[in-house]
């Protein structure tokens, strides 16, 4: 392991100074920006991939590698923007996800130039606009499913293993770390033991490391019943991630703010640990494209930090920049959500959480 | 807080064991089968019978471990009924435990971990149970063996203690200790105080390594009785008792099959007791005598069935419309089937008899009910009647919807409305019958349910497209639920009309709380008889203005009375008040011991397979006896005293029939045992501390239990009248006296919902209303007949010369007050009786998060025996109590200004 730089060192602590002071900006999707560039198959490629076997269209992490100053500029916008945060192109790059287009060999770097351009286009920020710039590195849950079965008449067939996700966790994380990432981001997660191998290798990371960089883990709900896709509830996710010793825990994707609303109020009433919240603009229209403004979405976060929810908030699928920027003028006007002393617990959970004063 | 409720109470976890293949042949036959489906079954069984959490141990020789564990979790992580709970992997090899612990997505734990192969091996262990997401159970064992007396068993588990928190960072909440539940009378002297080490050994953790729970595989202690199951249950369940006392957080049981403590008759709990406790030497000897001659007796009285005669009249002979509107007018369902045929055949379609003959035969009721000559009970009959018409046509107008494909005419409901009991409340008695008299009213009527959260109710009004939406509770949270639903309806901007109804519902708290949360109307319907005149007008364009403006004036008026009668009002200093007690001659006033101190169990059926002791046994015929028909009259709109009001002249016919089905049903529920019963009732020594009542485990004082906190009277009273508070009926601590305070929770609710339903599957509303009010009267006569079972428990009732007809009026010593109720409005004060009382393990009844009791054809509260106790009702409550009762239970001022919200004599701020 390289030694880390100051950055990384200092992320926690000054992270934590300013979580104090208000609440702070993730920045937004990077696929519909990249969408809207409309790269073809021989951008994606680029000269390196040019005699790759399989079609590259559609694998957007590849550009970390083939267009790198394309990424490094959506980055940048968000921080424009009013970004605090900006996160890695990496939600596939695990060698998992990578399997579709064969391109397993190329992970590593992938998630290290990943990690390199989100550091690049921070440095940039923070010479122009004056203010900290972190870089996180994101984890997505890949495509496959630890506690679920993809055969219906199979239920006790897994088409991956718990040691097979550590593996290819700990190579993506250690890949970002090196890269220059200051915090780990494991979000989207619709299968929490997904989550477990991930912090599995986090945590196996972080011991080689000898310090722990700050870990956010954000959970998405996919529908009003208020449950992950594996079935769990809020509060047994939360159980379950608990040992992570989490920085922040949230929820992203899937939902609008506003069908997010009761499932953010538990989580922020159950959570020890920051709260993160970076929803949709709204629920997929009859296109699949999304209709909320940056006005609407601000108007349904600021309620949240109004009601002291929030302390990490930002936007998913179909939010831009100027979502991000219209969602950071919003929260000036609110405080942070002070972080809770919650009594002494065994804490337990199946799909539902069970707790043992 | 200086109280401590024992962990004993509602809160003790049950792990599930018979997915144990060591314990359970059953499920070892089916592992070793490769018989998944029985397995799951075993596991599905568990968790319905009240497995907190799930304990799974497939070692086994001739079975593969990790592959076996693996593939039985993946199997269970696909049935969301079993996987709901938390799973304990149960296995003597690491390699099963690990392989296990990489298929949970939840967290669960690992049974175990323990110092046997010291400690550089038991670290790496707890490491990665840490790092994989898990608690872990640390078995009382190290390098040397197995803990056996206190002394050894507390020596590993701190060690282990210390290695856990100080070594590796484990954290002590995560950690559960096992200090070895052994076999007891084996005949070696040695074994005899094994139990007591236990309890005294989980003891000393609890007080020693904070955070840290106890558990136990209870099955083993009675490892010698093996074939001798009476002996062994009873071994359990005393076992469990003294152990849970001792501070035991869960253990390791047949979940659904534990008995209880008080149910084992005296004699053979003596003789256990005296194994379990080690009080005399020969204790083993004697309980394996007993054990021989042990029978058990299974008995079962045939039920019988009561055949009514049905009588044919000359309505028979009249047209088919005249019998159809007959039926309905007169709620007769017999024939409804026949008649309905006989219309179908002469009418072209069946859409026709409904808007012609039945809707006919609806109108007259409505209008005979909206002039006050219809009574609610016969409504609710013509409406079943209508229902089973309307069923037995639907088939038909589907076939005839197939066949004409869309020319069909689609019923025209004049509007529909969306009903639901709120979040935390469960009655639904009153709500069922506004929605069966909207239905009769041709209203499409959603109902919701019971304790339905506020995001549901507005997700079905917007996607049924409701035009109204109506709120029931019961209990005083509701009341905050609605305000809450009122601002929602706000927020979300659905734009429907709001009527609210229910007991504590009332036309002021709507005005002052509720309708100014939202700009839509928000009506408060007083009962089921005005509900059509509300919504009628509410949806017919040409009345709706008019009717909102009166409503909105009627409201505003309502608020202005209410702002100056609160400013008018005076209410005196809590110092004050409390000067102005009811005084009491504590040297000379009579207060009598309890025949027993702790709780007492009772129930209609035996409830293990001990036989208990009759005292203990109730028969639901006594219960009959003690009920209290008034109250069954008003629930169904009938006013009047009963029994008068069976000859009254505009009710009495209605009421009479009302009353037949009534003794016609209860014949039936007694007679199939229907319902269970089932009641709990403790005393504890105890002596007033201000306005709170300390409770004591003993009657030296040595601990104090809980603490029950009361509220006073504060408003101005005429000289010689006091300023009440519960608490004054308890002698005060520095008396000189101890008192001593009781409590109870009953229900008869248990089987009513299935009984209830199995009407409403046949469209008959009447029955089903009808079943669930009779629960009602059943557990307020159970709560009736317990309080006699109390005086006499106490002596004062022994010399009571009452007729049950004086009981019912309560013309006896001693009162029951409830918590949430006039003299106690603080709902959350049941909290601590139903712990105290382990209510929720004795009589399964749970409270809701507004603590509602479930079922809700339950009853509880205190006991007090002053001879001058009486019933009040503490009335508004100014700020200074209220801080100073928030202070005395250790809670924020705005928890507490929110439960008592009602009662306020301020805006909180």
């Amino acid at each position: 392991m390289p030694a880390l730089s100051t950055h990384q060192i200092s992320a926690a602590a000054e992270l934590r100074i300013l979580l104090a002071r208000r609440i702070i900006i993730l920045e937004g999707p990077k696929g519909t920006m990249v969408q809207a560039h409309k790269p073809d198959e021989a951008a994606f490629r680029g000269d390196r991939f040019h005699h790759h076997p399989h079609d590259l269209k559609g694998d957007n992490d590849v550009l970390c590698l083939t267009q790198p100053d394309l990424v490094e500029s959506i980055h940048y916008r968000y921080i424009e923007a009013g970004a605090d945060i900006v996160s890695t192109n990496t939600f596939n790059s695990t060698r998992i996800s990578q399997a579709d287009y064969r391109m397993e060999p190329f992970v590593a770097d992938m998630n290290r130039a990943a990690a390199e351009i989100c550091v690049r286009a921070a440095r940039r920020g923070e010479a122009q606009f004056g203010r900290r710039i972190f870089v996180a590195g994101a984890l997505g849950p890949t495509n496959r499913t630890a506690s679920l079965s993809p055969d219906v008449n199979r239920p006790g067939f897994r088409a991956v293993t718990f040691d097979e996700l550590v593996a290819a966790y700990y190579e993506q994380a250690s890949s970002l770390v090196a890269g220059g990432a200051e915090l780990l981001l494991v979000e989207t997660i619709f299968d929490t033991l997904n989550a477990k191998a991930a912090i599995f290798a986090i945590q196996q990371l972080f011991d080689e490391l000898g310090t722990a960089l700050p870990l956010m883990i954000s959970v998405t709900i996919t529908d009003n019943s208020g449950r992950t896709l594996s079935g769990q509830t809020v509060g047994a996710f939360y159980h379950s991630v608990r040992h992570a010793h989490p920085f922040s825990v949230g929820i992203n994707c899937a939902l609008g703010g506003r069908q997010m609303r009761p499932f953010i109020e538990e989580l922020a009433g159950r959570a020890e640990c920051f709260i993160s919240c970076y929803p949709n603009a709204g629920l997929p229209n009859a296109f699949g494209g999304y209709d909320e403004t940056p006005c609407d979405m601000a108007h349904i976060l600021a309620e949240f930090a109004a009601n002291g929810w929030l302390n990490i908030v930002g936007g998913c699928c179909g939010s831009t920049p100027e979502h991000i920027g219209e969602i950071a003028r919003a929260m000036k006007a609110h405080r942070p959500r002070p972080l809770p002393t919650l009594p002494s617990a065994l804490r337990l959970s199946g799909l539902e959480p069970l707790s043992i004063a | 807080m200086s109280t401590t409720v024992p962990a004993s109470a509602s809160q003790f976890i049950v792990v599930g064991e018979r997915t144990n293949i060591t314990g359970s042949p059953k499920f070892a036959k089916a592992i070793k089968a490769g018989d998944w489906d029985s397995a799951l079954a075993i596991a599905r069984q568990q968790v319905e019978s009240g497995a907190h959490i799930l304990d799974i141990n497939v070692d086994e020789a001739l079975v593969d471990g990790e592959a076996t564990m693996v593939q039985f979790l993946n199997l269970i992580g696909a049935e969301p009924e079993i996987s709901r709970v938390p799973i304990m992997l149960d296995s003597s090899k690491w390699s099963v435990l690990e392989a296990g612990l990489k298929c949970l997505q939840g967290k669960g734990l690992i049974n175990s971990i323990s110092l046997k192969d010291g400690e550089a091996e038991f670290l790496r262990r707890a490491r990665l149970v840490q790092r994989y997401g898990a608690a872990a159970v640390v078995m009382a064992f190290d390098e040397q063996g197995q803990a056996a007396d206190r002394d050894a068993k507390i020596r590993i588990c701190t060690r282990a203690y210390r290695l856990l928190t100080e070594k590796i960072g484990f954290a002590p909440e995560d950690i559960v200790f096992d200090p070895n539940v052994l076999t007891v009378a084996t005949g070696i002297e040695e074994h005899n105080n094994y139990a007591v080490d236990f309890f005294a050994a989980t003891q000393l953790i609890k007080q020693t390594l904070p955070g840290a729970k106890v558990s136990g595989g209870v099955s083993n202690v009675s490892f010698s009785f093996r074939g001798n199951n009476p002996v062994r249950e009873a071994m359990h369940s005393a076992f469990l008792y003294h152990a849970i006392r001792a501070g035991l957080d869960m253990a390791i049981v047949n979940a659904g099959m534990l008995g209880v403590y008080a149910e084992i008759p005296a004699d053979l709990r003596a003789l256990v007791e005296d194994v379990l406790l080690n009080r005399r030497p020969d204790a083993t000897e004697r309980l394996v005598k007993f054990a021989g001659e042990i029978k058990a007796t299974a008995g079962a009285k045939p039920s019988t069935s009561h055949l009514q005669p049905s009588t044919a009249d000359a309505w028979r002979s009249l047209s088919v419309e005249e019998r159809l509107q007959h039926a309905l007018v007169k709620g007769i369902d017999t024939h409804v089937d026949a008649d309905t045929e006989e219309a179908r055949r002469k009418y072209p379609r069946p859409l026709d008899i409904i808007e012609g003959p039945l809707m006919d035969g609806m109108r007259t009721v409505g209008d005979l009910f909206g002039a006050g000559k219809m009574f609610l009970p016969q409504v609710v009959k013509s409406a079943r009647v209508m229902k089973k018409a309307v069923a037995y046509l639907t088939p038909f107008m589907e076939e005839e919807k197939r066949q004409l494909a869309a020319t069909g005419v689609a019923a025209r409901p004049q509007g529909r409305v969306v009903l639901a009991t709120v979040k935390g409340d469960v009655h639904d008695i009153g709500k069922n019958i506004v929605g069966v008299v909207l239905a009769c009213n041709n209203y499409e009527v959603v109902d919701l349910g019971v304790m339905v959260p506020c995001d549901k109710i507005l997700a079905a009004a917007r996607e049924k497209q409701a035009d109204v939406i109506g709120l029931s509770g019961l209990i005083t949270p509701s009341l905050d639920e609605m305000v809450h639903v009122a601002r929602e309806m706000q927020r979300q901007q659905v734009a429907l009309p709001l009527l609210v109804g229910g007991a504590t519902t009332s036309a002021a708290h709507t005005a002052v709380k509720i309708a100014p949360e939202c700009d839509q109307p928000v009506v408060h319907v007083l009962d089921a008889s005005r509900v059509i005149g509300v919504v009628s007008q509410l949806l017919n364009p040409g009345t709706k203005a008019a009717f909102v403006a009166d409503m909105r004036a009627k409201q505003e008026r309502q608020r202005t009375e209410f702002a100056e009668r609160r400013g008018a009002r005076k209410l005196l200093p809590l110092a004050e008040v409390r000067a102005r007690c009811q005084p009491t001659n504590w040297a000379t006033v009579d207060i009598p011991r309890p025949e027993f101190l702790g709780t007492r169990v009772f129930s209609s059926v035996p409830s293990s397979r001990l036989s208990p002791p009759a005292s203990h046994l109730l028969s639901l015929d006594e219960i009959v006896s003690y009920i209290d028909w008034g109250p069954f009259f008003s629930a169904w709109e009938l006013k009047g005293r009963f029994p008068d009001i069976l000859k009254d002249a505009v009710v009495g016919e209605q009421a009479s029939s009302l009353y037949r089905d009534a003794q016609k049903m209860l014949a039936r529920i007694v007679t199939e045992k229907r319902y269970t019963a089932k009641a709990v009732l403790g005393f504890w020594p105890a002596n007033a501390v201000g306005d709170d009542v300390e409770v004591y485990a003993d009657e030296q004082r040595s601990r104090v239990l809980t603490t029950f906190h009361f509220l006073r009277q504060q408003n101005e009273k005429p000289a010689g009248q006091f300023n009440h508070s519960l608490a004054d009926f308890i002698a005060p601590k520095g008396s000189g006296r101890l008192d001593y305070l009781g409590g109870f929770a009953v229900t008869s609710g248990h089987g009513v919902d299935d009984f209830a339903r199995e009407f409403e599957q046949k469209h008959d509303d009447y029955s089903a209303i009808m079943a669930k009010a009779l629960a009602d009267r059943l557990a307020e006569a159970l709560a009736e007949l317990m309080h006699k079972k109390v005086r006499d428990l106490c002596g004062y009732g022994k010399s009571e010369r009452l007729t049950t007809e004086e009981i019912i009026r309560e013309k006896y010593r001693g009162i029951r007050p409830a918590p949430g109720y006039p003299a106690c409005p603080d709902h959350t004060e049941k909290r601590i009786l139903f712990n105290l009382l382990a209510a929720e393990k004795s009589t399964g009844i749970t409270l809701t998060e507004n603590f509602a009791m479930h079922p809700a054809s339950a009853v509880s509260g205190h006991y007090f025996n002053h001879p001058e106790a009486k019933y009040f009702a503490v009335g508004k409550l100014g700020r200074d109590q209220i801080e100073d009762y928030a202070r005395r239970k250790g809670l924020p001022l705005a928890a507490v200004e929110k439960w008592l919200a009602p009662y306020l004599d301020y805006e909180p701020r």
